[in-house]
């Protein structure tokens, strides 16, 4: 027990180490090197294109890697994803699928219910809770396409409560969200933090980016920048993230593509 | 029993290409396919006259399950069914429609080939030829989509033709050999679930129950993968094997589905009762349900119609049924189906319009200082610029509706019809003064807004609207705002001034 707990205390909720994806022969992202504090809300923000989403599907081992390797908790991926919770983007599902709110909500669980296992009484009241924290709890027996954007942004976080896991990887969960909601929303946020959970999301709103996250990844094809919030969210950091300084980088994966095929 | 073959086929599928792409190629096929129904059904015409049969002997020999012939067909149809009705259902939702399509009809090299494998039908033989050539389309249509920049519809509208074009080639190579017992294959075009043997009934009822229990058991674990893929694999649920696990399931129901419903159509089987059953509820496991009964009673209705007359081939008649269950579903449907909204629609209307007039009645009052209890039609008439003829209609409506009472040519608003006045007027001018109030909007710019509005106000917006407006008794045009009486209450009598039982919204 005690050993668990200072193994834990040990190994980082996320490491990283030479991530390189490629779509196409086209690399997205290059040489990725990072290690994520624990308890900590970190964005990740960069220019469209810059692989933001790329990185986290590709963490989550969604998309092939051309080399390195990701660890959670100190062990390879596929073994950790139990502990890894997932808010897609909104519109990487038809929202006309036939399935109610708490259908997708119980989703959630299915990691824990285990395979070909009916969901129980405590996943549904697990659901509903989660429901209750994103105030969709009266949405519950809504069909999925007769909701609004923000509604649905809510349901898909729900869903990853339901997940109950410790580290989190959020893909854009803002877009879509009207004022109201991404405050409630980022508050939701705030407090699995405090609770000791690892959040990574993507956004693309730099102004708020300063506000909401704790530590910050800037991101341009490769790692800019990361680290708390107040240290990497420096103009010149930023110009370098956003800038025309990755140029040579994007000619140079150009080549590569064209000598590929 | 068995019929001579009716296939003679001069110039099979020559010119089939598959560069022609995915449009021009399903109609050859079709066009092909058309022309073989024609040399069936003369053919059958032919048998038809030398056997005189009776439909109503035959409608009797079915309802009561005498032959065995029947009670095969009746069983192998529902069976069939029930695995298409499921497995359709995935490729409904998961909008790949046209995978059952190219699946069912690459499967026919595998079915001729099966008959030449020992120039006879064996089911075995011929499930297992079929099921090779099913699976060896949808590898094909795999590589296709990921070797080249093709998209996958093009890919599998190619594999589809080309694989069903290579089937009518061999079958009929297979229909001029001089030695061999030819009976029954050109059942697997058309089906004819008569023609379903102990050895067929073995096979579909193994793939049907083997489809009800797999998604019994795997029911969340298909019902994830189909909804969101990549969430499924956060999960770490196997989802590259419950994929292969689906589309051999659905390569086998197609496969034990040929003898009755035949190549040409049972993707039709595949789609059409899971597209009704998506009519008809917004949850998955419902929507199976429907799909699995809507497909077995249409595999019913199809081998009941076609037994009616001589050997008619049993797929057109089944997805005809099923065509007409979608159809069904499609007018009477209660959520969304064209008739059940066209009477929403039009009781909304005769609501708004019986609203309009009773608003236009009370503004009648009004001008007259609510002086007078009754309202001469022609003021109404006037008022709602309207032909008399028409207005006396309109009076006609509210009469029905007990909203008020005529009396000559007066009209006479009952307790009800004058609380229906008040609460539509009241909507009306609340809702005009909160646009010009919260919204800011210039008081000649409100009317046309609060016209479509003042309708569909429900009660608890009202009170919304009353809580948040600092004064609620005079509109933007200096109007005053009625209050709405109590039901019981007398309806409005002639009287002075002091005498405005609306009470002009007066705020607690």
């Amino acid at each position: 027990m005690s050993a668990e707990a200072s193994a834990e205390t040990i190994d980082p909720p996320l490491e990283i180490h030479d991530l390189t994806v490629a779509y196409r022969n086209k690399p997205v992202l290059w040489g990725v090197d990072l290690v994520a504090p624990a308890g900590k809300l970190i964005g990740i923000v960069g220019p469209n294109g810059a692989g933001k989403s790329t990185l986290i599907k590709a963490c989550m081992g969604l998309l092939p890697c051309a080399s390195g390797w990701v660890k959670a908790f100190g062990r390879p991926m596929p073994e950790s994803l139990g502990r890894v919770g997932y808010v897609p983007q909104r519109e990487s599902v038809d929202w006309d699928f036939p399935v109610n709110v708490m259908d997708v909500v119980l989703m959630g669980r299915y990691g824990r219910i285990g395979l070909f296992r009916r969901p129980s009484t405590e996943d549904r009241r697990i659901a509903r809770e989660c429901l209750e924290r994103v105030q969709m709890l009266p949405f519950a027996d809504r069909q999925i396409s007769n909701l609004s954007g923000g509604q649905q942004q809510r349901v898909f976080l729900a869903r990853a409560l339901a997940q109950e896991s410790d580290l989190y990887f959020m893909d854009e969960p803002f877009t879509g969200v009207d004022a109201a909601t991404e405050a409630s929303i980022i508050a939701l946020l705030q407090e699995l933090r405090s609770r000791g959970k690892t959040l990574l999301v993507v956004h693309h709103d730099l102004p708020t980016a300063r506000n909401y996250f704790d530590w910050l990844l800037l991101l341009n094809m490769r790692v800019v920048a990361f680290g708390p919030t107040e240290q990497v969210f420096t103009p010149d950091l930023l110009q370098k993230t956003y800038g025309g300084r990755l140029t040579l980088l994007s000619e140079v994966a150009e080549a590569v593509r064209a000598k590929a095929h | 029993m068995t019929r001579p073959a009716s296939i003679v086929l001069r110039d099979p599928a020559s010119r089939m290409d598959p560069r022609k792409g995915r449009g021009s190629l399903r109609f050859l096929a079709a066009g092909l396919v058309l022309w073989l129904a024609c040399a069936c059904s003369t053919e059958a015409a032919k048998i038809g006259d030398l056997v005189e049969v009776r439909w109503t002997d035959q409608a009797r020999r079915f309802l009561t399950l005498a032959d065995p012939a029947v009670r095969h067909a009746c069983l192998g149809t529902v069976l069939l069914g029930v695995s298409c009705g499921l497995l359709g259902s995935f490729l409904v939702v998961r909008r790949m429609a046209l995978l059952g399509d190219a699946l069912s009809h690459a499967v026919l090299p595998g079915v001729a080939l099966g008959f030449l494998w020992n120039l006879e039908k064996d089911p075995l033989v011929i499930f297992i030829g079929a099921l090779a050539a099913g699976l060896a389309g949808s590898a094909s249509v795999a590589l296709i989509t990921r070797t080249t920049r093709l998209k996958e519809d093009t890919a599998l509208g190619m594999v589809l033709a080309t694989f069903f074009g290579a089937g009518l080639c061999l079958m009929s190579m297979f229909q001029r050999l001089p030695t061999g017992n030819k009976s029954g294959i050109d059942t697997f075009l058309f089906g004819q679930a008569a023609a379903l043997g102990p050895g067929d009934l073995g096979l579909m009822g193994a793939v049907a129950a083997l489809v009800v229990v797999t998604l019994v058991v795997g029911h969340k674990e298909f019902l994830l993968v189909s909804f969101d893929p990549s969430f499924a694999r956060v999960l770490a649920l196997p989802t590259r094997w419950l994929e292969r696990l689906l589309l051999l399931l659905l390569a086998f129901s197609v496969v034990s589905a040929l003898q009755a419903v035949g190549v040409v159509l049972v993707s039709a089987m595949l789609i059409i009762p899971a597209a009704t059953a998506s009519l008809l509820t917004d949850r998955f496991h419902l929507m199976l349900v429907w799909s699995a009964a809507i497909g077995a009673v249409s595999g019913l209705a199809g081998a009941f119609l076609s037994f009616l007359g001589t050997r008619l081939p049993t797929g057109p008649f089944m997805v005809l049924s099923a065509g007409t269950f979608f159809g069904a579903a499609l007018l009477f449907s209660p959520g969304n189906g064209w008739f059940p909204r066209w009477l929403r629609q039009r009781s909304h209307r005769a609501r708004v319009a019986r609203e309009n007039t009773l608003k236009a009645i009370y503004q009648v009052l009004e001008a007259g200082g609510f002086s007078t209890e009754s309202v001469p039609v022609e003021a109404l008439a006037k008022r709602r610029r309207v032909a008399p003829a028409e207005a006396r209609a309109e009076v006609r409506s509210l009469v029905g509706a007990r909203f008020a009472t005529a009396a000559g040519d007066d009209v006479l608003l009952t307790p009800t019809g004058w609380q229906r006045a008040c609460a539509i007027v009241r909507n009306h001018r609340l809702w005009e003064l909160y646009l010009t109030h919260a919204a800011s909007i210039a008081p000649d710019h409100v009317h046309d807004d609060a016209e479509k509005i003042e309708h569909v106000l429900g009660e608890a917006t009202v009170r919304e609207l009353e809580r948040r407006l600092p004064r609620i008794d005079v509109d933007p045009h200096g109007r005053p705002i009625p209050s709405v009486p109590s039901p019981d209450a007398a309806p409005r009598t002639a009287g002075g001034a002091g005498d405005r039982p609306m009470g002009y919204g007066g705020r607690p």
